[in-house]
């Protein structure tokens, strides 16, 4: 066996041994694919309402009709003006359509309970279409890409950027901190081996392990959670393979910094998590940051792949549509390496 | 040059900015001695070790290692030496075999040398019945015994062992000197640092390294004599006692 073989078998005997981080490893994306894809929906789905009509007349009952109708809406009944305040206070109804006829004409009023802001903000627009219905000149909307809104196929994309961060640049990082914590690193250093053969066999094991996640993460992605297969599928495995690299890299450059597992896990647990959950575009939107926050951001690797992963996966563009996002990447990818080589061999 | 010198520097030194870790050491080690290289902490003794396996380029001064030269031949240096250092470094969560065969590998031997000096070395260890146990399972002194052994399976020149016996009692540092008396028997020099005075007795010679400099350097029974001492203790105390570095 030659060397490099050596060191690769010794490690993943470590990963065979350690059978709980591999467990946790191998379920934490599915776990987390489930919960974002099925649990977590930003829908606004059963809006209790009531209505306050001062005077019927055959407008209103068309449009109390309507509510009832609207899959949205669980109508609540029509109320006296006075009970409005007390229903909304006490959380039994979510909003009240009050409608007043001055003029001879129509007139209505929302008032939503914004304690949830999401909610009051989606179920108001939800009102308003249903009551202006047929008056004005129609507008069809066709939602592209995600013609039925689902939430998983935000989610997917999101929960890939932040998987593969997590787990190779934790997992790498921890392992050669561990090396180094318990001396064998040493003994590797003084040993015949050379600094990038000892570099190779750390990232190869991870590598490969990151490729078993994501074979499982695109298999839920297509089949369970219901994304759109194409060819484009292919787009999305190299663009991953990319970012893979640029996280072992990321693992491998927190190595050199810290001394022990602790701090490792820290770093790359805490610096790393949360601007890819806050700032990478994943839940909030960049485009909606304060220019600072933005700026920010494209410092951030996540960003960049989440982006590029919703053109190829959801939009199931080619390549060329994201060629910014993987030019960014790949410089990336080259900065770190050649930073956390030079940091590792930086100690004599 | 003399082929029996094995370990020869000359005014090496090491400088980290202001500060002079090694200040203009010079020594020899003859083949098949057993070296005792004593120094409190903070005196310069794992930087000085650290020049001679490779692992760091002296500031100046100059010096060979099993017949290479510390700065152009390093990598060949490496391939010459064992080192083992004052942790058991071994692999926990591999076994006593797994591990033997590993760092056997990265010194280069084929995969039948190893089979034939691993069972000879399990025979005469009395591990047989271990070979396939995690090491994080079998008992401190047996842990020592086997990183020794991995430091030496591939017969190297010189093995350089940083305070082999911390923390294990007496008994079992005991036998773990006499593994090394065997494997100087054979030939093989031992460059080793320690904690444990009694231990320099057991040394062909030994130095003593204050503030980065050798302040002694004789066989334990001549700085005995030059210092008017029972002990080596006594020796050391004496030697040491206007150390400004350390605690």
């Amino acid at each position: 066996m030659s060397i490099f073989q050596s060191l690769i078998k010794k490690e993943v005997l470590h990963l065979v041994r350690d059978f709980r981080t591999v467990t946790v490893v191998l379920v934490m994306p599915v776990v987390l694919l489930s919960l974002f894809g099925f649990a977590i929906s930003t829908e606004v789905n059963n809006v209790r309402i009531v209505a306050v009509v001062e005077q019927h007349t055959d407008e209103t009952v068309q449009i109390i009709d309507r509510l009832r109708s609207n899959a949205y809406f669980t109508f609540e009944g029509i109320v006296p003006f006075r009970d409005v305040d007390g229903l909304l206070r006490k959380g039994r109804v979510d909003a009240a359509v009050v409608f007043r006829t001055e003029d001879g004409r129509l007139q209505h009023q929302i008032l939503a309970d914004a304690s949830n802001t999401n909610m009051a903000q989606t179920s108001t627009a939800y009102l308003e279409s249903a009551i202006s219905y047929g008056t004005g000149p129609a507008v069809v909307s066709h939602t592209l890409y995600n013609p039925q809104l689902k939430s998983a196929y935000n989610f997917v994309p999101g929960i890939m950027g932040m998987i593969f961060i997590l787990i190779c640049a934790m997992m790498t990082s921890v392992s050669i901190v561990n090396e180094k914590e318990s001396g064998t690193m040493n003994l590797l250093l003084v040993s015949p081996v050379r600094p990038r053969t000892i570099i190779l066999s750390k990232l190869v094991p991870y590598f490969l392990l990151s490729c078993v996640i994501l074979t499982l993460v695109l298999v839920l992605s297509y089949t369970v959670l219901g994304l759109p297969f194409s060819f484009s599928v292919i787009h999305v495995i190299w663009v991953t393979i990319l970012y893979v690299i640029l996280a072992l890299g990321l693992g491998l450059l927190i190595s050199t910094l810290v001394s022990t597992q602790v701090a490792a896990l820290l770093v790359s647990g805490v610096m790393f998590m949360i601007p890819v959950v806050l700032l990478s575009g994943m839940i909030f939107p960049v485009e909606n940051m304060p220019p600072v926050l933005q700026w920010l951001t494209c410092a951030i690797p996540a960003r960049w792949y989440i982006s590029a992963m919703r053109v190829l996966m959801v939009q199931q563009l080619p390549v060329s549509y994201v060629l910014t996002e993987v030019l960014i990447l790949a410089g990336m990818t080259l900065l770190v390496l050649a930073l956390a080589i030079r940091k590792f061999n930086a100690k004599r | 040059m003399d082929k029996e010198i094995v370990i020869s520097v000359k005014e090496l030194t090491k400088e980290f900015g202001s500060f002079t870790a090694v200040d203009h050491i010079t020594l020899q080690v003859r083949r098949g001695e057993i070296f005792g290289f004593l120094g409190a902490n903070g005196a310069g003794k794992t930087t000085a070790m650290r020049m001679l396996c490779g692992l760091s380029f002296p500031t100046s001064g100059s010096g060979t290692v099993a017949g290479y030269d510390i700065y152009r031949q390093a990598e060949e240096i490496k391939r010459h030496i064992g080192y083992m250092s004052q942790k058991f470094s071994l692999y926990e969560n591999l076994t006593v075999w797994e591990n033997l065969n590993l760092f056997a590998t990265i010194y280069g031997m084929n995969a039948k040398s190893i089979r034939e000096k691993a069972d000879a070395a399990f025979r005469a260890l009395g591990m047989e019945s271990m070979r396939h146990v995690l090491v994080r399972e079998i008992p401190l002194g047996w842990k020592q015994k086997l990183a020794f052994t991995a430091a030496t399976l591939h017969s190297p020149e010189v093995v350089f062992l940083d305070e082999p016996t911390g923390g294990v009692d007496p008994a079992t540092r005991r036998k773990f000197w006499e593994m090394i008396y065997r494997s100087s028997a054979e030939g093989m020099t031992v460059f080793v640092t320690t904690h444990y005075l009694d231990e320099a007795e057991y040394c062909h010679r030994v130095s003593i390294m204050v503030d980065g400099q050798i302040k002694a350097l004789d066989s334990p029974e001549g700085l005995k004599r030059q210092y008017h001492a029972e002990t080596m203790d006594e020796v050391f105390r004496t030697v040491a006692k206007d150390a400004k570095r350390g605690d």
